[in-house]
Parts: structure tokens; sequence; C-alpha cells
């Protein structure tokens, strides 16, 4: 999960990186209050900036200088409800004014590659960092960071040693420490703080964040359900989540079933190859219209879930369940799906295409066919499956 | 002849007195895998009866397990709060080989457990979230349904594990050595390139499947590989064209961030390496048979 900066920064704040003062608000009229509360110290000057999990706000008009109270309100007002890179911004931090001297970069991060984690720093802050790692790989310093150690005092020290720092090294190597801590603390994959900032009177302070969690640790960190942006969220999706479900949202029109995340990962691009073979059919396109993975138990209420989600997307015309029976078996899977659809009733009006292979896959079958429900059809092979659910999602009416 | 895994194996099961673990200890046992142990501690002492009479010994510690069995392998199936604790133990005993099967570990957990391993040096890691790997007709160290297929002269090396099955299934007329899943966490212990080069170096392994998908750049780094040190003839899946920038497709390590990860840089960078690359897992398949023909021919 990536953080809105607010909550980065408060993140910061509660493990000792230095940040300045600032509060969110959602309506303009209580930007005055805040800014005259967090601008007390600066002269009255704050910032106004966008919350949008996405780069290049300040380009988009979402960060904005106030002097006052009054120019405070006005940039929430239009700031607030504005649209950036599809983002509509719905939070603004109104944060103390800096009278910013140079701009650094650090960041520590999971280096997948190398399986270890990876620190890096810059005196060139406030850039594009991929950018500059691609233009002048020379500013940036990279080095390894042990995970069973973390940075402590001498890496900090090194670290801020091969980024070339002549000044300042000791509040540098605190501010690397501190972030450590985060990291730590709060299962990170990713801090960054772009820019680290020198004011003109000598401060070293944090001005703007980015904090990436690891889901999987959600266990040890029960407050954590705080943090998760509901209002953006899709609201198929926030309905899969809270059925379980491992799904997201695309934007076709065959809905995908399958078991495991690389099988549906492979069902999504077969449909996709299957639509792009038929072609538009009355301005229509066969394209996946999500990645929904049950797993390994696909009982019946899990199939019942899975597919109350996918009808409930308007773009869906057919659904295609693609199921190979490794340790589950054919035919409790086709029960699954035979039980499901009397469970939905009349709610199921889609046609479904179903490709079952593996454990018991003749028994599977026959179930299936017995059944006979009007809407299913069986495929014998994951290539035919999903050409007949690209043809049906172009050819039904619907 | 087989990669990490024969029929000489002894196996333990971390976790086998657990629900998973007892079930799968079941179907590992039915593939003939030479069970030796479980290990759950404060359970020493007691046995878990399985088909068949098999009546298996439980260890309070992997140490315990392998001082008395003399086990070279480990299979993990313990929740992910204790994973980085069970694989510890492993490492700590010496054990050659330990196969984490459990998903949902913290990656901070497992970029821990990983660089201690390596430190070790003793123990090779499989997985997180994996389904292990099997060598059909010798050994089974994992979840991956023993009865697909049968021994045979291919090699088997996925990021998932129902399109190792899918694989297994289209090519189950040829059979494998050996079929490793190394999982889909964005930190695992047990790479492609690690699989690549002991199928190169397995005399009975005639050509290699390799299945990839979406994030990291382990599939580039197999490419490179491949085009320095590997001999034999590779056909390559990836999966995940379709998947959105910016979203987790299921495995926590499945995600296109920007524009690094994509599936079409890593079929183009394999591609580059002289693999050939299907379109689906059946026209990979294909491309697998017509290499098999072309060696018997």
């Amino acid at each position: 999960m990536d953080l809105f900066e607010y909550q980065a920064r408060d993140m910061f704040e509660a493990h000792g990186v230095p940040v300045l003062p600032a509060e969110v608000v959602t309506d303009p009229a209580e930007a005055a209050a805040v800014a005259e509360r967090v601008g007390a110290a600066s002269g009255g000057v704050v910032v106004v900036k966008a919350q949008v999990k996405t780069g290049g706000r300040g380009k988009a008009g979402g960060v904005k200088l106030a002097r006052s109270p009054q120019e405070a309100t006005e940039a929430a007002e239009q700031i607030l409800g504005m649209d950036i890179k599809g983002h509509t911004v719905g939070t603004v931090m109104i944060a103390q004014g800096a009278r910013i001297a140079e701009e650094y970069y650090v960041s520590l991060l999971l280096d997948r590659a190398n399986r270890t984690l990876l620190a890096m720093c810059s005196k060139e802050g406030g850039v594009e960092i991929e950018q500059l790692a691609v233009e002048r790989p020379e500013a940036l310093a990279r080095v390894p960071v042990d995970p069973l150690v973390g940075i402590d005092a001498a890496t900090a020290a090194e670290i801020v040693q091969q980024a070339g720092f002549t000044t300042d090294q000791d509040a540098i190597a605190d501010v690397l420490q501190q972030l450590w801590k985060v990291y730590e603390a709060e299962d990170a994959t990713l801090v960054e703080v772009n820019p680290l900032v020198k004011t003109e009177d000598g401060a070293i302070l944090a001005l703007d964040g980015k904090v990436s969690l690891d889901d999987n640790a959600d266990f040890r960190h029960p407050d954590r359900a705080e943090l998760v942006d509901a209002a953006s969220a899709d609201p198929l999706e926030a309905k899969a989540k809270e059925k379980g479900l491992n799904y997201v949202k695309l934007d076709g029109n065959v809905g995908i079933i399958g078991n495991g995340a690389g099988l549906v990962m492979s069902t999504l691009d077969v449909v996709a190859y299957a639509g792009e073979d038929l072609g538009e059919v009355d301005g229509v396109l066969a394209r996946p219209a999500n990645f929904l993975d049950i797993g390994g138990g696909a009982s019946a209420e899990v199939m019942a879930d899975g597919l109350d989600v996918i009808l409930g997307d308007e773009q869906v015309r057919s659904v295609f369940v693609n199921v190979f029976g490794g340790i589950t078996s054919c035919d409790a899977v086709a029960n699954g799906i035979v039980q499901a659809l009397e469970m939905l009733g009349d709610k199921e009006t889609k046609p479904l295409v179903v490709r079952l292979d593996g454990n018991n896959v003749e028994e599977g079958r026959r179930i299936l066919t017995e059944a006979g429900h009007p809407l299913v059809t069986l495929a014998d092979t994951m290539d035919g499956a999903a050409r007949k659910a690209a043809e049906l999602a172009v050819t039904t009416n619907s | 002849m087989a990669i990490f895994l024969d029929s000489d194996s002894k196996v333990i099961v971390q976790g086998m007195t657990g629900s998973e673990g007892r079930k799968h200890t079941q179907r590992m046992l039915r593939s003939g895998t030479s069970i030796v142990g479980g290990v759950t501690p404060g359970k020493g002492g007691q046995t878990v009866d399985f088909e068949d009479g098999v009546q298996v010994p439980v260890f309070g510690s992997v140490a315990e397990a392998v001082e008395a069995t003399g086990a070279d392998v480990t299979v993990i199936f313990v929740p992910a709060k204790f994973t980085k604790g069970a694989v510890v133990e492993a490492v700590d005993a010496g054990i050659p080989l330990a196969v984490v099967i459990t998903e949902g570990v913290p990656v901070k957990d497992t970029a821990e457990l990983y660089t201690y391993a390596a430190q070790a040096g003793t123990t090779r890691l499989v997985g997180p979230n994996c389904p292990g790997l099997i060598s059909p007709g010798q050994s089974n160290a994992g979840i991956i349904p023993a009865d697909i297929t049968k021994a045979g002269p291919i090699g088997l090396v996925s990021k998932s594990g129902t399109l190792t099955y899918q694989m297994m299934f289209e090519l189950r007329d040829v059979g494998f050595t050996s079929c490793v899943g190394i999982g889909g966490d964005p930190v695992i212990g047990t790479t492609h390139i690690d699989c690549l080069k002991a199928f190169e170096e397995d005399p009975d392994t005639l050509a290699i499947v390799m299945i990839g998908e979406i994030g990291g750049d382990a599939e580039e780094r197999a490419a490179d590989y491949i085009r320095e040190h590997v001999t034999k003839p590779v056909v390559g899946y990836v999966a995940g064209f379709t998947a959105p920038e910016g979203k987790t497709m299921g495995h926590a390590g499945a995600i296109v961030s920007g524009s690094s990860g994509t599936a079409e840089a890593k079929k183009e960078a394999l591609e580059a390496a002289g693999v050939r690359v299907g379109k689906t897992p059946s026209q990979t398949a294909e491309l697998l048979h017509e290499i098999v023909r072309g060696l018997q021919g």
C-alpha cells in the first residue's frame, strides 16, 4: 500500500525524522484556521499541497504558496476537487513554509534483484530521481544495506560520504538512521524523502516523502486499516476485498475467474489475444474485465461470491471460469459452480464458459453436463474456452 | 537424475501436525516421498498416523530431527508469522534444502531469512509462497500434484504454481526430470538462474521450460544467463501482458512499476537470448513438443 504524503509525514514524525508542522483539511472552510496555526512560526506563510498518490502534482497546479489565511483558503478552494492524472483531490495538506537553501534526496528500499535493501542518497534532490539515476548516475550514491543490520551509525556515515556531503554529515546521517527506524518498525518496502532540504537557517528537514507498506505484514500492524484510502477505492474492488477475494478491476467485458495468480494472469492474456483475433464486432472488442484468483478452495461460496462481484460489473458480457484442479478436484469445482448458480438464481444472466482440467476432470465435466444449466458452456481447452468467451462477449445482447 | 531432490532425499515437514502440513504430508507419502519426520515445537516424541499404517515421528526441533533421521530436505508449512523462525532453525541445523510453502510472509522477514541463509552458506531455500518441487517418480517436496505427469527429459522452473501444473499437464506425454516452483514473492530463495544452471548440468534434462510473470527483472537476468551459459534448448512463457501498471496481480511480486517489470520487456529479453517464447501455455507446450520431436528424430 502506498501512503499519502501526509500519512508518510506523520510516520516520519513518529520516528524522529525532522518535519515541518502540517495538518490536513478536506473543506476549504477549515483552511484559514489551520494556516494560522501551522504558519505561526513562518510569518503566516504556508504551502497548500494536494494529497494524491501520483507524481507531477506541482506541474498540475496542486501545490500553492499562501502568505495569509485568506490566501490559504483560496488555494484550498482551487486545489480541492482538482483532477490530477485521474486522481480527484479530496484532501490538502497545509504545511508551514520554509526558506530552502539546498535540496537533497534520500531513500531506503527493497532491492528485489539483489535480495537486500538499498539506500540511495544524492546532493541533488527535488528532481525526478529516476531521471537523475539515468542522466547522472555518479550523482546518486547507491549503498547496499544488510537487512540483518539495517542502517547503523557506520552505514549511515558511509552513505553520506559516498553521496559526497562535505557539510551537515551528522544531521543527514541521523535522518538516514531515523528512516531505517520507519522502514523497520512500519514494515515498509520504500521510504523516500524528496526533497530533504537545508533551510536558510541551517535546519535539515524532510519536506516531502513517500512510504510504501508491505500488505503481508498487516498482521503486525492492527491499526493499519485506518491508512486505507476507502474513498478512492473501486467499489467492485472494495466489495471483493470485503469477501476476501483477490480481485483487480480492469476495463474489458469478459469476466475472469481462475485459480492461482499465474494462471489467472495467463487467462487474461489469452482472452485478450482471442479478442484481437476476432476483432471488433459492432464496435465491441472482447477484453478481460478483471483479475480474480479464487485460490485453491473454489467452494460454492467462494464461486458464488466471485460470480456476484463479476456480475456486478456492468461492462461484463460473458464470464470465463478457468480452473486447473491441482490439489482441488474438478468435481468439487463443478459442484461449486452448480451451487453458486443456484444461490445466484435470477441474478446470473451472463453466459458462462467453463474450462476444467486436472484432478478428477471427467467427474467435474459430468456434473456440469448433467446440470445442463442453459447459460453454461463447457470447453475442452483454455485457448478454445477463451475464444468462446470472447465470441460471447461481442455477440451477446446486453 | 534430477535437480535438488531425488529418490535418496530424506524429507522432514515443519508444521506436519497442522491441518495443511498433515494433508500434504499424506500426499507426499502417496507419491513415494521418503518422509522421515515432522517438526513441531513442544510435540517432540509424538507420532502421526498416515494411510497404510505409516507412522511418522514428530521432533521438537529441526536439529533433533536431523540428528535422528539424517534428513536433508525440510518442507515448511508453518504460518507466516512463524516462518522466519522456522527457516532460521532449519539453517542453524545445516539442512541442505528448505522449501518454504507458506504464503503471505512479510518481505522484510524474507529478506532477513534469505540473508541469514546466504551468510550461513549451508542451505538452499526454495520459496516462500511456492508449491515446492517435484522430481516425478522419485520425490515430491511440497504441494505439486504428483499424478499429473511422469519422469522424462524436461526441466521446468516457474514463478507460478497453477501454471506449473498446467504446463506439466500439457507436456504429460513427455515427462520431467524436475519441476521447481520458485514462487512469486518479491524476494525468493532459489531463482530461475539457479534452476537453469542445475538443469544445464543435469545429464538427464534435455530441454527446459521457464515460466515467468510480470514484476522485477528476474526473467531479464535469466535471459542474460541463458545467452552466456545454457546450451540446452529453452522455451519460455511470460504471464501478465494485460496487467495494468501499479496493480498487484495476486502474487506480491507481480506488479508493473512505471515501465519496469512488464511482460513485453521480459519476452523481448528472452527472445533476444534465443529463447522461443509461447503466446499461450498451449503454444509454449507445442514449441517444446517440436523440440522433443527434433531431439528424438
